[in-house]
């Protein structure tokens, strides 16, 4: 990654948000002398009412990233087959499963706007810890936003208020609900902003840096810490535009990254690409955090969390992801499509194939699928998805002649 | 029994079968998951009609889904594309896995049929606000078939396919109460056709026939078998071969909690509620699917109880390769039936192809062992 010491390139606000991260974590393991209850929840879930009930979220899939991150991914991996899970399922869950190590939880949130993975894992967890669940069901808006849904996960964001309440033995907080929301949503608007920071040429940042500066806006939305942190980030980006720094040397090449990063490969990339001139400026998956804020009312932000957290990337049809991704290609203005092909992630991963076939019916920019997996590195092939990025840097560099 | 006999031709050739239901100008719907509510498709005339794999060779799906999308869903969409499926006037997808919802856009994306409609039932089936909105998508699902069928569909209407429905079901738990009490009347591979021909075959056929198998084998006398008794648990079961090993290896198989089994016609539909209400109670109250959720106990309490009832000396998990819900469940389901003193075998499937051999090798050391 961007971090080298020695590196001009270095973005100073990662080790603010390294700092920032070890207190969080740090704040969780002590939670419980503290008085304080731990949720686990997930990464896609509505973690604002926690927030405003001071109860401390955990993301196992935080967890999970940094396992893959740290290489440990294989090894716990294995371990979870040995409990008798399938080497099939996804990653996160396999490493959670067989790791432990995280915090007790007093309760388990789960939202399935992501995938029906999660579901079947808080089980796992709610079997082991014996702690009540609650499941916040988002039906998957294939074609629309129905009435129906709307009307079902809006009763389901004060099933969950009441849950909370039960658990935490304490009434709800609305007043502090609505400050927790205009901050959440502050800090979404923020973070498309640094994103679209990069929509400059050359661009201040990479995707590879996007996967790192992400888990705040996952792990402490709905906190001025975020607020507070993406502004300086974004000031950051906006100082480098100006003085004209860029993350790729040379950048000449610019390209779009789809589906979870390979979090045991994140540096090889970034130097592969780096060394053909190319940048990956953007990615589907960072911007999943904010993707849904246009559905957001800040002033109304119980009500409006219904929608956005049900129509969010991954919990809409196909055709409308590749629209999305059709309007990164051209506001990034990126000439080429990277599609990381995810064996542990299935709702991410099916239908990419059609979206490539979309992209290369209405623009002209090459597509490379590469295969492999998030946390375990078994799936992986080195010396063939270096044989194939190379073939595909040489295609583009052939058209940008 | 000849009325099996009729079971085992119709599953011979599914086109022809399929000719001949629109011989009587009835259209086909298609669906892939035991919460497809068929009640309405029939209801509204249609035929509806559970999709299985051909097995064919995967070729045109591969542009679609990658190998490791279970073999069921990629099988389905090769058939399609393929044009094996064009007798069908459209498909309808409820809420199921990941791998169907993105089934769901390919096959809507593709248009190759007439009549498309998702039918997004909940995930959660043990709330208040679940029970309402299963009961606003079944509406809107019924909506989708007046639109396309031009006409009302009436709560006569809706009763009678009830009915109907309730009949196939009663008869086919029967059936396997039958076997359950007599074991070995019928054989695992007939048992297997007339499940499966019940989910394709034309409606009020199945109705006629399921009625005599019943009564002929009330008359029959339980045989002198010694087999191990065995329940099947897992997703889909599409080989009538692996009926067969089991029961050449020693083993009789007396229940199953499977989608292509006791886990889709289990539990019958209320006939004097209010129809959608009453059929939205079946799904809510049923054996549960991996991909649902009631509690995180709930389908170990049903493999149990179900195992205890049948009192089986084994429980296999037919599982379908790159299957997650079953997946996931797997080790909980085994660590609750060990406690019970109920040993597992855990058989991971690939519909597409099945080495037969190496299947019977371990089915014979599980039954020896149990
Ligand atoms: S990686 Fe995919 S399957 Fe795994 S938890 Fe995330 S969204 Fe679900
Ligand atoms: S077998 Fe499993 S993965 Fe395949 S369609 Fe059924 S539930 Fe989904």
């Amino acid at each position: 990654m961007s971090d080298k010491s020695s590196d001009p390139k270095k973005i100073n606000c990662a080790k603010k948000m390294r700092d920032i991260m070890t207190t969080y974590y740090l704040d969780a393991m002590t939670a419980e002398q503290n008085n304080k209850q731990v949720a686990w929840i997930t990464s896609g879930g509505p973690v604002e009412p926690l927030v405003a009930m001071d109860i401390i979220p955990i993301y196992p899939e935080n967890h999970g990233a940094m396992i893959g991150a740290s290489k440990m991914g294989e090894d716990l991996c294995i371990k979870a087959e040995n409990m008798g899970y399938s080497s099939d399922l996804c990653s996160y869950a396999r490493t959670d499963i067989s790791i432990g190590g995280l915090p007790k939880p007093d309760m388990l949130i789960c939202c399935n706007n992501i995938c029906g993975t999660v579901l079947k894992w808080y089980e796992v967890q709610a079997r082991y810890y014996n702690v009540p669940l609650f499941i916040l069901d988002t039906p998957i808006c294939h074609t629309r936003y129905s009435p129906e849904v709307a009307k079902y996960v809006r009763a389901q964001i004060d099933e969950y208020i009441i849950f909370l309440e039960k658990i935490t033995k304490r009434k709800f907080d609305y007043d502090k609900m609505a400050q927790v929301g205009k901050l959440a949503y502050e800090s979404q608007v923020l973070w498309q902003k640094v994103l679209n920071t990069t929509a400059h040429k050359p661009s201040p940042m990479s995707a590879f840096d996007a996967f790192f500066f992400l888990a705040l806006i996952v792990t402490l939305r709905g906190t001025q810490i975020a607020v507070g942190f993406y502004k300086d980030l974004l000031a950051e980006m906006r100082q480098r535009i100006k003085d004209g720094i860029s993350m790729v040397p040379n950048e000449k090449h610019r390209l779009l990254w789809d589906n979870l990063p390979i979090w045991y490969r994140l540096k090889w990339l970034s130097n592969k690409f780096s060394d053909h001139n190319a940048c990956l400026v953007a990615d589907t998956y960072t911007s999943a955090w904010c993707g849904a804020i246009k559905y957001t009312d800040k002033n109304n932000f119980l009500d409006s969390i219904a929608e956005a957290y049900t129509r969010i990337y991954l919990n809409i049809g196909v055709d409308q992801m590749a629209n999305q991704v059709l309007d990164m290609i051209k506001f990034y203005d990126v000439n080429g499509f990277v599609m990381h092909s995810n064996r542990s992630c299935k709702p991410y991963s099916f239908g990419q194939m059609d979206i490539m076939r979309i992209v290369r019916e209405k623009t002209d920019i090459p597509v490379l699928m590469i295969e492999a997996d998030m946390v375990d590195p078994r799936n992986f092939s080195h010396s063939q998805v270096e044989t194939r990025i190379d073939a595909f840097m040489e295609i583009i560099k052939q058209r940008s002649r | 029994m000849k009325e099996i006999k009729i079971f085992h031709n119709a599953l011979k050739d599914v086109s022809a079968l399929a000719s001949k239901i629109k011989e009587n100008q009835k259209k086909i719907i298609g669906y892939l998951c035991s919460y497809a509510p068929e009640e309405l498709i029939y209801a509204a005339g249609f035929h509806p009609m559970r999709l299985f794999s051909s097995k064919s060779d995967i070729i045109l799906a591969e542009n679609h889904l990658q190998t490791y999308c279970c073999s069921l869903v990629r099988g389905i969409l090769e058939d399609s594309l393929s044009g094996r499926l064009d007798f069908l006037d459209g498909t309808v997808f409820p809420h199921t896995c990941d791998s169907i919802q993105r089934l769901s856009d390919i096959w809507r994306m593709q248009g190759r049929y007439e009549f498309f409609a998702d039918v997004i039932l909940p995930a959660k089936l043990n709330t208040q606000s679940a029970r309402t909105y299963m009961v606003d998508v079944l509406t809107r699902f019924k909506k989708d078939l007046e639109a396309a069928i031009n006409r009302e569909i009436t709560d006569a209407d809706l009763q009678k396919s009830i009915k109907k429905f309730n009949l196939i079901r009663s008869n086919l738990s029967k059936i396997y109460a039958l076997q359950s009490k007599k074991p070995g009347i019928i054989k695992g591979a007939d048992l297997y056709a007339i499940v499966k021909g019940s989910m394709i075959m034309d409606k009020d056929e199945v109705a006629n026939l399921l009625p005599v198998i019943v009564n002929n084998l009330e008359k029959t006398d339980a045989p002198e078998t010694k087999g191990k008794r065995i329940v099947l648990t897992g997703s889909i079961c599409d080989s009538p071969d692996i009926y067969s090993v089991i029961e050449t290896a020693g083993g009789i198989i007396v229940g199953d909690d499977l989608c292509t089994g006791q886990r889709w016609f289990e539990g019958l539909t209320l006939e004097d509620d209010a129809p959608l209400v009453a059929i939205a109670e079946r799904y809510m109250g049923r054996m549960i699917c991996p991909a649902k959720h009631s509690s995180p106990t709930a389908r170990g309490e049903n493999i149990v109880s179900l195992a205890r009832k049948n009192k089986a000396a084994g429980v296999v998990f037919l599982l379908l390769k790159f299957c997650d819900p079953h997946a996931f469940d797997y080790p909980y389901l085994k660590e609750f039936l060990e406690k019970e003193g109920i040993k597992t075998l855990l058989i991971e499937i690939d519909d597409q192809q099945q080495n037969l051999g190496q299947l019977s090798t371990r089915f014979e050391t599980f039954i020896h062992y149990i």
